[in-house]
């Protein structure tokens, strides 16, 4: 019965919905010259600036290091492969022609096809030409000044000879981070269960790790490792006072990023729909058996990302450590770089960071690239 | 003696009471069906049962043995009585074949195989064996429902509560989920069921409980309640069913 009424009611409908708009097409499409132009221009302007600077670079390193014929010839083909810039724009261009013949014929579908074709091309020569003026500019900078930027920071043969040096100190990095991270997992594990204690008489626990973390996420790590570091051999307390540097170290920076990692693990927990522990608990499991049959091995696949994210920070914080004295990659450089006046050593340290950081991030984005495909396709 | 006495209780979420002085009976082999608005409490009271939630005063006893108050051990207690949710909440990190094992073997200490045992029976009876080794998300609604039916039911549990377990399925899904029921409550499992799908009620039941307003405000059997309400809410409640077409 109710079923009809319904159809009735829509049956009225329509008189009002009669629309008084026509369909406006969807226009003609505009043959870009415009576009097409101002790319060719754009080329052009960007491989004069190319040449112009490999003819700078040329005469730096015949001042500075003597010029060579694979020098030139270097040069040559970087000169050739700026050229490749050219090969958008005259696809532009040719798409540009493309799609005013297309219009002259009143084929609108080809011509639209030609002019979105024709903004592509134009858009990607500025794309490309925009990477290639931030490299000019980069090379430029380095070239300042007669080479003196180059020299200080890129003195190449400082750095061939203190690169075995500086990479035996960069072990001491290593040997930090590793037992610190490994340290930092379990610890973490601890203040975050600390923190998701149930029940009133677990409040005093709570707080405590509350406060922990309060603490150790506000203070600076290079703070955290001076007090540390510092601290503990000054109060003289029996055994404690008399480990190396990089114990100190690798404890500082535990207690700092125990403190964030426990926050990473607290969220990820708590990221888990309370649904789960409500289908849990109604089982019977007891809250440390939710825990750890439901609950962490579905948030293990959400917390590994920002894990790897605070690891990368850890990382980098061991050069924190030169604070205390302890012989690191960077300390190293440093007396490498004060008895030379040129920082070229540090510029390794620094390549040595960043070249182990980066697979790290490239694989952080992968995995969470990976679950954001997860839940698009669930 | 009813198995279950639900005494006067009470109970509110901040200044909001959502039970005022509820009592209800039940006795063992019985189905209840409890009905009633959006928010009345139906989940609620099926929470409460299985220790999820609190409740302020009065009592609630199983075979005698209050179930409520300090000093419990509710994970002793949700060994006996299961329930089902709306939205299934199946571990979406394990097989529907160890759904089903998980908690007999951690929480009644069942050795592997026995476990297994339990849940080929178990899923051969809702007929998705075939299904032993998928995870949840591979299976449709319907069939998820059933799988979370079993895992309730491999506890051994001698009551049954289930909290409008076909309302987030597509209705050609929701007869298979319900014939399990209708098996189950002719086996004579005792069961308490918050449901909307009346014409299941009426078939079903044998005690069907309007609640409204905090208190169970009309209880019968379903010939009555359906055929012939006494109250005025109730008769309005089940006339907008009506109307909806759902009964
Ligand atoms: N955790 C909560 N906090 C506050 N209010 C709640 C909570 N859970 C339920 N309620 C309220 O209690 C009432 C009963 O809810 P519920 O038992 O889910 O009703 P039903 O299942 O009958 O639709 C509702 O008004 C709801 O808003
Ligand atoms: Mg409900």
């Amino acid at each position: 019965m109710s079923m009809e009424q319904d159809v009735s009611v829509g049956g009225q409908l329509p008189v009002d919905r009669k629309s008084s708009r026509k369909f406006a097409g969807t226009g003609r499409p505009s043959a870009r010259v415009g576009a097409a132009l101002s790319a060719l221009l754009f080329a052009a302007a960007v491989t004069v600036a190319t040449w112009w600077t490999l003819r700078a670079v040329r005469q730096a390193f015949q001042a500075n290091l003597g010029g060579s014929s694979a020098l030139d010839i270097i040069l040559l083909l970087v000169a050739a492969l700026g050229l490749a810039l050219f090969v958008p724009a005259v696809r532009s261009l040719l798409a540009s022609n493309k799609t005013k013949k297309h219009l002259a014929e009143n084929s609108l579908i080809e011509a639209r096809i030609a002019s979105v074709s024709a903004k592509d091309q134009a858009n990607h020569t500025f794309g490309y030409g925009f990477v290639v003026i931030v490299a000019l500019l980069f090379a430029n900078f380095i070239l300042a000044n007669d080479l003196a930027v180059g020299m200080t920071f890129f003195y190449f043969p400082l750095m061939f000879e203190s690169f075995w040096l500086i990479l035996k100190a960069f072990w001491v990095n290593v040997y930090i981070f590793v037992i610190a991270e490994v340290l930092v997992l379990v610890w973490g594990l601890v203040v975050a269960i600390a923190r998701l204690l149930p029940g009133d008489a677990a409040k005093p626990i709570r707080t405590i790790a509350t406060v922990y973390t309060d603490v150790f996420r506000g203070m600076p790590a290079i703070i955290s490792i001076y007090l540390v570091g510092f601290g503990i051999p000054l109060t003289g307390i029996p055994i404690l006072k008399d480990f190396s540097p990089e114990f100190y170290a690798i404890l500082a920076l535990t207690l700092t990023y125990g403190a964030y990692v426990a926050e990473v693990y607290r969220s990820g927990i708590e990221s888990i729909h309370w649904s789960q522990v409500a289908g849990s608990r109604s089982l019977g499991f007891s809250h440390f058996q939710t825990l750890r049959y439901v609950v962490v091995p579905q948030a293990v696949r959400r917390i590994i990302p920002p894990l790897l994210n605070d690891f990368i920070g850890l990382q980098k914080d061991t050069a924190l450590v030169n604070v205390i004295g302890s012989l690191d990659s960077f300390n190293q450089a440093k007396i490498v770089a004060s008895n030379n006046f040129n920082l070229s050593a540090v510029t390794t340290v620094a390549f040595l960071f960043i070249l182990i950081t980066i697979p790290q991030a490239r694989f952080v984005d992968k995995l969470i690239e990976r679950d954001h495909r997860r839940t698009r396709a669930g | 003696m009813a198995m279950i006495e639900i005494r006067n209780i009470n109970k509110h979420y901040g200044s909001f009471q959502v039970f005022k002085g509820m009592s209800l009976d039940v006795e063992e082999h019985q189905v209840v069906c409890l009905i009633g608005p959006s928010g009345c409490g139906k989940s609620t009271l099926l929470r409460t049962m299985n220790g999820l939630e609190p409740i302020h005063s009065g009592e609630i006893c199983i075979n005698g043995d209050r179930i409520t108050g300090p000093g419990v051990d509710v994970n002793k207690l949700r060994q006996s009585v299961g329930i089902v949710f709306q939205s299934y909440n199946l571990f979406p990190h394990m097989t529907v074949m160890e759904n089903v094992m998980l908690a007999p073997m951690k929480v009644l200490g069942q050795s592997k195989g026995e476990a297994e045992e339990t849940a080929h029976r178990l899923l051969k009876r809702i007929r998705l064996d075939h299904k032993a080794t998928e995870y949840p998300d591979r299976l449709s609604g319907g069939q998820q429902q059933r799988v979370a039916i079993a895992r309730a039911l491999a506890m051994d549990p001698s009551i049954l509560l289930l909290d409008e377990i076909t309302s987030a399925l597509d209705p050609e899904l929701v007869a298979e989920v319900l014939n399990i029921v209708r098996e189950l409550a002719s086996d004579g499992m005792t069961m308490l069921l918050a449901t909307h799908e009346m014409g299941f009620a009426r078939e079903v039941a044998s005690k069907v409980c309007f609640l409204c307003d905090g208190v169970v405000h009309e209880e019968g059997p379903p010939k009555q309640i359906f055929g012939a309400p006494i109250k005025e809410r109730t008769q309005v409640f089940l006339k907008n069913i009506v109307e909806a077409g759902r009964l």
